[in-house]
C-alpha cells in the first residue's frame, strides 16, 4: 500500500534518524515531498510511504511510539478557481501535470490525485490562486 | 464594388440593434468559410481583447479635503505610497509602487505580496482602504496630518491613467544562464528551461490594426470592466520596426496610454499581481472594438496566431545588460501549444497572459455593441505609425560633474 502522510516532530525527535529506521527495520519506500526540519527545532516531513500492509501499519505504529505525529494528507494544495486568472503559467512548472492547460480553450484546471505537493506552483502563480493546504499544527 | 463602410454607418446599425459583431478570434472562421471580401461585407465590427500583466499603470485619485484642510506632502493608501507632487489633495499611485515596510529581495527572492496594482484592486472591489497623509502646514491648509479609512465612493475622483498598456507584441523571454531567475516575465528556469511569453496574440488589440488606422486618440474601449479612452500614445511607443508581410511587428512595438473612470470598472479586470523576486504590479483588461471600414481592415483583424512572431530574448544576460543577441523568432500558435524548439531543444512555455481572459473580453464588448450600449468613435488624432522617425533612447552615458554634461552647461 502507498499513502501521503504528514509526520510532525518536536525538537529532540528532529536528532533521531527515523527515516533510516522505517527503511532498515521496515522494509518501506519513502519518497520524501516536502520537508522542513532543523537541529534544536520542531519541523514536519512530508512523505510518501510505501510497502506491505503489516510494514506499513508497523512503520506508522514505530513513528507514533516515538511521539511522531502522523496525519493523512490530503487536499494538499489547493487551487481557487475564483481567484485565478487563468494565465496559465502554474501548468509549465507542474512536474505530473495536476495542473493543466486545455490547449484549445487555453484554460486552467486542477487534479488533486496527480498532485505531488511539489510547491513549484505557489511560486509562480501572480495571484496567488494556489495555496497550500496542511494543517501545521506549531510555529515551524 | 468594394467595401466602404463609415464610422456613422456603423454605429447607426449598432443603434438599430443590427451591427455583425464577432470577436478576433471568430473572425478567423468567418473568413475561412466566405473569403475577404464577403466577411469584409458582413462584418461591421471586431472585438480584441487582452488581460495581462502592465507595470505602467495607475490611478489618478482627488480624495477631497480634510477639515481643516491639508496640503498633502506625503500620502499613503494601505501603506501604498502616492504621488502628491500635484495639488493639495490630489495623487497618482502607480500599479508597481510597494508598501513602505515591504522586505522587497532581502530575502531573495522576495513575495511581493501587496502592491499599488492590489490596493487598485481593493478599491475597485469597494474595500475599506487606510488613508495616511502628512503636510506641513501652511495659512491655507493648516492641518498636517489626516489617519482615516475610505472607500471608492468617498472620493471625488479616481480614474485609472496608464501610461502603457497594450504593448503589441512582446518578447519571449528565456533564461541562458546556469540559475534559476525571477523577472517580470515569471520564473525562468536555467539552461533554457521554460519560454516565458505575455501576449493575447491574434486577440490583442494592436495586433488587430497593426498601423493603427482605427485605434487613435479617442477611441472607446473596454477598459477594467468599465468604458475607458485611448488618451494617447503609450510610453516607449515605436511603431518603426521591422515588421512582417502582413505589417504585424516583429517585436514590441506600439502601446497606448489609456485613461477612464475607476468608478465605473470592475475589480475583476483590475487585478493586483505578486512576481516573486519581481515585485507587485496589475493585469489590466482592455478590449478595443475595431471598425471594418474596408476589406483592409478586415484582413488586419483575421490575422493568426501562426502569422505573428515575436523575438526570443535571454533574460539572463541579454536583457538586463542589454546585450543584443539574435535568439530567432517564434510564433504565437507554438507558443500556446505548450512547446517550441529553440536552437534544437524542445522547451515548455510558460504564458502570463490570459488568453481565456482576453477571450472573455471579446465576447462583453461584442454583447455591449451588440445590444447598443457601445458605439465606436472616430480616432480625434492618429498615433505615429510605421513612417514615424522615432528613435528609441536610453539614459546617457553622461555624468554629473564631467564637463561636457548636461549640468554644467547650465550652470
Amino acid at each position: 500500500m502507498k499513502n501521503k502522510l504528514v509526520c510532525y516532530f518536536s525538537a529532540a525527535q528532529s536528532e533521531q534518524p527515523i527515516i533510516y529506521r522505517l527503511v532498515k527495520d521496515y522494509d518501506l519506500i519513502i519518497n520524501i515531498l516536502k520537508a522542513d526540519i532543523n537541529p534544536q527545532k520542531e519541523g514536519f516531513l512530508v512523505l510518501e510511504l510505501e510497502g506491505e500492509r503489516s510494514s506499513y501499519d508497523q512503520g506508522v505504529a514505530f513513528l507514533k511510539s516515538l511521539g511522531v505525529g502522523v496525519e493523512p494528507l490530503s487536499e494538499t494544495v489547493v487551487w481557487q478557481p475564483s481567484v485565478c486568472i487563468q494565465c496559465g503559467a502554474c501548468a509549465s512548472f507542474c512536474p505530473t501535470e495536476a495542473l493543466q492547460i486545455d490547449r484549445s480553450s487555453m484554460e486552467v484546471s486542477f487534479d488533486n490525485s496527480k498532485c505531488v505537493v511539489c510547491g513549484m506552483c505557489l511560486d509562480c502563480c501572480p495571484t496567488r490562486a494556489i495555496t497550500l493546504h496542511f494543517e501545521i499544527k506549531e510555529a515551524v | 464594388m468594394a467595401v466602404n463602410k463609415s464610422y456613422e454607418e456603423i454605429n447607426e446599425k449598432i443603434r438599430r440593434g443590427e451591427a455583425v459583431v464577432v470577436t478576433a478570434e471568430e473572425v478567423i472562421d468567418v473568413v475561412a468559410e466566405k473569403g475577404y471580401e464577403q466577411a469584409a461585407r458582413e462584418i461591421d465590427v471586431v472585438t480584441t481583447g487582452t488581460f495581462g500583466p502592465m507595470c505602467s499603470s495607475g490611478a489618478f485619485i482627488n480624495f477631497g479635503h480634510s477639515n481643516p484642510r491639508i496640503k498633502m506632502k506625503k500620502v499613503w493608501l494601505n501603506g501604498v505610497e502616492a504621488y502628491t507632487g500635484i495639488a493639495a489633495v490630489d495623487a497618482y499611485v502607480g500599479a508597481g509602487q510597494l508598501p513602505e515596510n515591504d522586505p522587497e529581495n532581502k530575502v531573495f527572492p522576495g513575495r511581493f505580496t501587496y502592491g499599488g496594482g492590489h490596493l487598485i484592486h481593493d478599491l475597485v472591489a469597494g474595500k475599506e482602504i487606510k488613508l495616511e497623509a502628512i503636510g506641513y502646514g501652511t495659512d491655507c491648509y493648516p492641518n498636517k496630518k489626516v489617519d482615516a479609512i475610505i472607500t471608492l465612493s468617498d472620493v471625488n475622483d479616481a480614474f485609472l491613467f496608464n501610461p502603457r498598456n497594450a504593448y503589441q507584441n512582446y518578447n519571449c523571454a528565456i533564461n541562458l544562464g546556469e540559475r534559476v531567475i525571477y523577472t517580470y516575465m515569471g520564473i525562468l528556469k536555467p539552461k533554457m528551461g521554460n519560454a516565458s511569453y505575455s501576449s493575447a496574440g491574434q486577440l490583442s488589440p494592436l495586433l488587430n490594426d497593426p498601423y493603427y488606422r482605427t485605434i487613435g486618440i479617442g477611441t472607446r474601449i473596454f477598459l477594467g470592466g468599465g468604458v475607458g479612452y485611448v488618451a494617447w500614445h503609450g510610453t516607449q511607443h515605436h511603431p518603426n520596426v521591422p515588421r512582417g508581410e502582413n505589417g504585424v511587428p516583429l517585436g514590441g512595438a506600439g502601446t497606448l496610454a489609456l485613461i477612464g473612470d475607476l468608478k465605473g470598472m470592475d475589480p475583476n479586470w483590475l487585478v493586483g499581481l505578486s512576481f516573486i523576486g519581481y515585485g507587485a504590479t496589475m493585469a489590466v483588461g482592455i478590449g478595443v472594438p475595431i471598425p471594418i471600414l474596408d476589406e483592409e481592415m478586415l484582413r488586419f483583424t483575421a490575422v493568426k496566431d501562426e502569422d505573428i512572431y515575436c523575438p526570443i530574448v535571454d533574460y539572463d544576460e541579454g536583457y538586463p545588460y542589454c546585450k543584443p543577441m539574435d535568439l530567432g523568432r517564434v510564433n504565437y500558435r507554438d507558443l500556446k501549444s505548450g512547446k517550441v524548439i529553440i536552437n534544437g531543444k524542445t522547451v515548455v512555455t510558460t504564458p502570463q497572459s490570459s488568453y481565456p481572459r482576453a477571450r472573455q473580453i471579446a465576447q462583453i464588448l461584442k454583447n455591449w455593441i451588440q445590444k447598443g450600449q457601445f458605439q465606436l468613435t472616430q480616432p480625434v488624432a492618429s498615433i505615429p505609425s510605421a513612417e514615424a522617425d522615432i528613435v528609441f533612447k536610453s539614459i546617457p552615458h553622461k555624468k554629473p560633474g564631467n564637463e561636457d554634461s548636461v549640468v554644467e552647461k547650465r550652470r
